[in-house]
């Protein structure tokens, strides 16, 4: 199973990949980023990620 | 802060200004939050706007909101033939972060109150409809209620998705952008440079945009679709490295532009989205800023009408999406398809068309005839062309 995971060191907290997931899974704060359960690791948020701050990792 | 306000804006951009200060004129009571720490930052923007469209909102633009006049345009083609075109129009590169501090206190002046480090996470729904938004602002959390939420929430929309408007944009309109503001940009400051090609940034283009004195925006924006491979960052860091090796980055930034189609609905009981949130930057150019300021404008007045009359329904409120749709929004929708067209041509096409212009003295160049040159073998776009160029 792949999981969606951020980089904190990379992200600039623009907001892309929230308006182009289908799900409504990722959770933007000031300073954070959230990937909610509702993520089906559709790959949008990684491919749209101007700085590649998103990546999919597989699940420990 | 009170509890109660007859209209909040979430997001001081200027959108969000712009409605802001419209719906206080009126005389309705407006709470504007933002969520950074201060207005105008980080910018997030090329700064390029047009004269005429500002002042279709503004009564004048102030000296200081300006870094750069703009007299006309350059095009690079693929294979590096150089296209300048004059405006008929005077365009400038604004002081995006001095501009929006300037609208802000604008809608300051007409009375609105502005909160920034003021984070909304989620609508108040009351008998499904909004009624409000909750804050988190300097560790306490709040509930705040409105008759009217203005969205000019920016790319992400999520006060939109709230309230159960379908705001997501398609990966391939998403344009995906990253931009440095650099010094020692060695080009004519009077002009806007747009680079064209599939191997500098495929399905979008690539800008310098002076900002004066060998400073300059220097940013491109690809498509969702076409970024799978390389990101847009990586794409900037390689043509900086060939066009201007001798340049020192003041400022990075990256960001979403959303290029799509006008969302079918921008407004529900109590609720209007405005600017990029509302998906309303032009889709073939990018530009958002003055049709984020028109379309606050348009819903402030519709927010201050609905105030008087006490009626807060999404039929009260569609009245807004009239107003926009036969301002910009239908514009908008040629534009959309001036841009699937653009983004489809071949670098062979691109380079056709810049010989065709070339050819032309320069008084008879015009960012019209560049698009009937380039849609020679498409005369019905040409002529959905004319009605948004002149």
């Amino acid at each position: 199973m792949k999981k969606i995971i951020y980089n904190r060191e990379l992200c600039d907290f623009c907001g892309t990949c929230v308006g182009v997931c289908p799900h409504d899974a990722i959770e933007l704060s000031e300073n954070d980023l959230e990937i909610t359960d509702k993520c089906t690791v559709c790959m949008n948020c990684v491919y749209i990620c101007p700085i590649r701050a998103l990546e999919a990792k597989d699940e420990e | 802060m009170k509890n109660k306000y007859d209209v909040i804006v979430v997001g001081a951009g200027p959108a969000g200004s712009t409605a802001a200060r419209f719906a206080a004129q009126s005389g309705a009571s407006v709470l504007m939050l933002e969520k950074d720490r201060e207005v105008g930052v980080p910018v997030r923007c090329a700064e390029g706007v047009g004269e005429k469209g500002v002042l279709t909102v503004l009564d004048k633009l102030e000296p200081q909101w300006i870094d750069q006049k703009i007299t006309g345009v350059m095009l690079y083609s693929p294979s590096g033939m150089e296209v300048k075109v004059d405006s008929k129009e005077v365009g400038y590169v604004l002081n995006r972060k001095k501009f929006d501090q300037g609208l802000a206190e604008l809608a300051a002046k007409e009375g609105a109150e502005i909160i920034t480090k003021a984070y909304v996470y989620d609508l108040i729904i009351k008998d499904e409809k909004v009624a409000g938004v909750k804050v988190k602002h300097l560790g306490n959390e709040y509930e705040i209620f409105a008759d009217i939420v203005i969205g000019a929430d920016g790319v992400e929309s999520r006060v939109g998705r709230w309230a159960g408007l379908k705001t997501r944009v398609p990966m391939k309109d998403m344009e995906t952008c990253a931009q440095y503001t650099a010094q020692n940009i060695d080009l004519d400051e009077n002009y806007c440079h747009f680079y064209f090609s599939s191997s500098i940034a495929p399905k979008g283009y690539l800008w310098v945009f002076p900002k004066g004195n060998g400073l300059a925006n220097v940013g491109l924006g690809i498509s969702g679709e076409a970024s799978k491979d390389k990101s847009v960052y990586q794409y900037l860091e390689e043509f900086m490295k060939e066009y201007f090796p001798n340049a020192a980055i003041i400022t990075t930034v990256v960001g979403g532009d959303p290029c799509s189609l006008e969302q079918d609905e921008i407004y529900a009981d109590g609720l209007m989205l405005v600017g990029d949130a509302a998906r309303q930057v032009n889709p073939v150019s990018g530009g958002g800023i003055v049709n984020g300021m028109v379309a606050g404008k348009f819903a402030g007045i519709v927010a201050g009408k609905a105030v008087q009359e006490k009626n807060f329904t999404a039929k009260r409120l569609s009245e807004y999406q009239k107003l926009w749709h036969n301002s910009e929004g239908k514009k908008n929708k040629i534009f959309y398809k001036l841009k699937e067209f653009v983004y489809n041509m071949s670098d062979k096409d691109l380079d056709d068309t810049a010989k065709v212009i070339l050819d032309l003295p320069m008084e008879k160049r015009s960012i019209l005839g560049l698009f009937k040159s380039a849609m020679v073998k498409k005369p019905s776009l040409i002529l959905e062309a004319i009605k948004v160029f002149t």
